[in-house]
């Protein structure tokens, strides 16, 4: 098995309820990521995605359990791990620059003024806004407001990217380019990635790996999709690729049926091995329980 | 033919101030001369019996006495009789100064209140007994405590622009979107630098709301504030020529506190203008 860059170990998130109790969003998680590999989370609203990522990021401290990253325990957020919030969040009083570089001036304190500029610059070209430097954020499309807090979060060249539906405000063209940019920055620099997305396609395209979690509350980490697409896949002709449909399938059966009724249904679910799915031609196969590993004669993942 | 509403307002204002004029200038013109009244008599006096003149002054009378204080505003014959120019440059010393300790305490701790829901918590029931107190009830105390008047007029006013200021301040900071504070934090901004970078920035428009709120109180008090202290200042003027019964300097008087009301609520709108960000 390769290394656990990312290791989410046994986190809960309790909220004080209503009279008196606790509301559980999720308890007991587990969940793995290898260095550059991509990871989209699905599920439905309120299951707990937007919790898991801030917890991910230090925005958030879970009630048990730890994160590790990188062999070390996390504590609060760190320049080693950039957001991209869902809301772009940008500093409306600064420019496009502004934002970028109040960004690069919190990672390197010493730099000058110029230094600071021209890294910032860098990353603004880089997501394509060059010749909108000077604009506020009041003054940009949603799609351009979101490229500016991907440049915000590429330009501290962090190790970890966590993106909270960027997307979703987007229209789908626009949705359609910020995917394919970042897709080719995260293969590019190897940034390992953690996303939250509501769109199926999206996350075929992007994600390595595809995380379905149950409703909430008390939602659980269900199944782990591996997505059988090849590495080199594009947008635009992702349909045509045979396994396209089963994994897609795979994956609205769940959200539609499964995702309601997977605590009741399955009882023997050991949420430190939550078993891995590859949809391909037929019927998907478990391929990584603990148990199946041994006896599966069919291995269809290739590492 | 259409005007711009701009202009249309202009000349609708035109036409309600000359209309203001005219009926003040009907109203308190002379009636023609009285008829058998000794000399002696008429001369004691003066043009309101002899001419039927009202003794509320007309727009001419004021105006050329707003001309005469126009043309020296800054002279000085004594306690009693000072430029209009003079009483109101103590006026506004006094607001300026009393305002500017006031900033000077409100914004750090309308900051403190802002971001610690404890201090906020445990200096609530202080400010909420303090607030609706009138400035002016502080005066017995300030003049009793402070032994100087003018002081306790700057204190007054201290007093009554703090609190605006305060409350904005703690409320703008308190209010600062979540996820400008996450941006923050995910970039490890310290806490100090953050302060200046997202929180005062963000926070902005509403401190300098309150800001505005304030200095517009300060200068409804410092009249009344002068009136009680004496010696100097716009609202000992006022109160002055009242004991000398010249309504027309008493109406110039208020003519002038209006402006001067109205540049210093200009030049805070265009402060606030200057910090607010579209989103
Ligand atoms: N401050 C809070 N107090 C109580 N409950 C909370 C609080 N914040 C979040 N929750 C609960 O936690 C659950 C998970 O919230 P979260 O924002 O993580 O959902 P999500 O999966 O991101 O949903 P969405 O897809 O709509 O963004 C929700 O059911 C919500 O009610
Ligand atoms: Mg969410």
């Amino acid at each position: 098995m390769t290394d656990k860059f990312i290791s989410i170990e046994g986190i809960a998130r309790r909220y004080p309820g209503a009279s008196g109790g606790t509301t559980t969003v999720f308890e007991n998680l587990w969940l793995s990521m290898a260095r550059g590999e991509f990871g989209c989370v699905i599920g439905h609203s309120g299951c707990g995605k937007t919790t898991v990522l801030n917890i991910l990021a230090g925005l958030d401290e879970p009630s048990e359990g730890a994160v590790i990253v990188d062999g070390q325990a996390i504590e609060g957020t760190s320049l080693d791990r950039a957001v991209i919030f869902q809301s772009h969040a940008l500093l409306p009083w600064r420019t496009v620059l502004g934002n970028v570089a109040y960004a690069v001036s919190s990672k390197w304190r010493k730099w000058d003024r110029a230094r600071v500029k021209a890294h910032a610059q860098k990353f603004i070209d880089l997501v394509g806004l060059t010749g909108s430097e000077h604009k506020r954020p009041s003054e940009l499309s949603g799609g351009m407001k979101q490229r500016v807090g991907i440049a915000r979060a590429l330009s501290i060249t962090p190790k970890i990217m966590l993106m909270d539906e960027p997307f979703s405000a987007l229209d789908a063209l626009t949705r359609g380019t910020l995917q394919d940019e970042v897709r080719r920055i995260c293969l590019e620099t190897g940034q390992t990635a953690f996303m939250i997305t509501h769109d199926v396609d999206e996350a075929i395209y992007l994600a390595d790996k595809i995380f379905l979690m149950t409703n909430g509350p008390g939602a659980v980490l269900a199944e782990i999709v591996e997505n059988p697409l090849p590495k080199d896949r594009g947008r635009i002709d992702l349909h045509r690729h045979p396994y396209y449909y089963a994994l897609r399938n795979h994956i609205i059966d769940f959200l539609v049926t499964r995702s309601k009724s997977f605590t009741a249904d399955v009882t023997n679910h050991d949420p430190r091995n939550v078993p891995t799915v590859r949809p391909g031609l037929t019927e998907p196969t478990i391929v990584s329980s603990p148990r199946a590993i041994e006896t599966s004669p069919v291995q269809t993942i290739a590492r | 033919m259409t005007f711009s509403l701009r202009l249309r307002a202009a000349i609708v204002s035109v036409v309600l101030f000359a209309a203001f004029i005219g009926v003040w200038h009907l109203a308190t013109r002379s009636s023609g001369p009285a008829t058998n009244m000794s000399p002696e008599y008429a001369k004691l006096m003066g043009l309101t019996a002899t001419q039927g003149k009202s003794a509320m002054p007309g727009p001419l009378d004021v105006g050329a006495k707003l001309w005469e204080h126009l043309k020296r505003p800054f002279y000085d014959n004594g306690p009693n009789d000072k430029g209009l120019g003079i009483q109101l440059a103590y006026s506004i010393g006094r607001v300026g100064l009393g305002y500017l300790i006031a900033v000077i305490v409100a914004i750090p701790l309308g900051f403190l209140i802002g971001m610690s829901p404890l201090i906020s918590r445990a200096l609530d029931p202080f400010i909420q007994v303090l607030k609706p107190i009138s400035p002016l009830a502080w005066m017995p105390l300030a003049l009793y405590t402070i032994k100087d008047s003018s002081i306790s007029a700057i204190f007054v006013i201290f007093i009554c622009s703090v609190w605006p200021m305060l409350l904005n301040t703690a409320f703008g900071v308190a209010s600062v979107r979540k996820e400008w504070i996450n941006v923050a934090r995910t970039l490890e901004v310290g806490t100090v630098r953050r302060a200046f970078t997202v929180i005062l920035p963000a926070a902005a428009p509403t401190i300098l709301t309150g800001m505005r709120i304030s200095i517009g109180i300060a200068w409804l008090v410092i009249v009344a504030a002068e009136m009680l202290v004496g010696g100097t200042g716009i609202g000992y003027f006022v109160w002055n020529e009242w004991n000398n019964l010249s309504i027309t300097n008493v109406i110039i008087a208020i003519l002038m506190i209006g402006i001067v009301g109205m540049l210093l609520d200009q030049i805070l709108a265009r402060f606030t203008r200057m910090v607010t960000f579209p989103e």
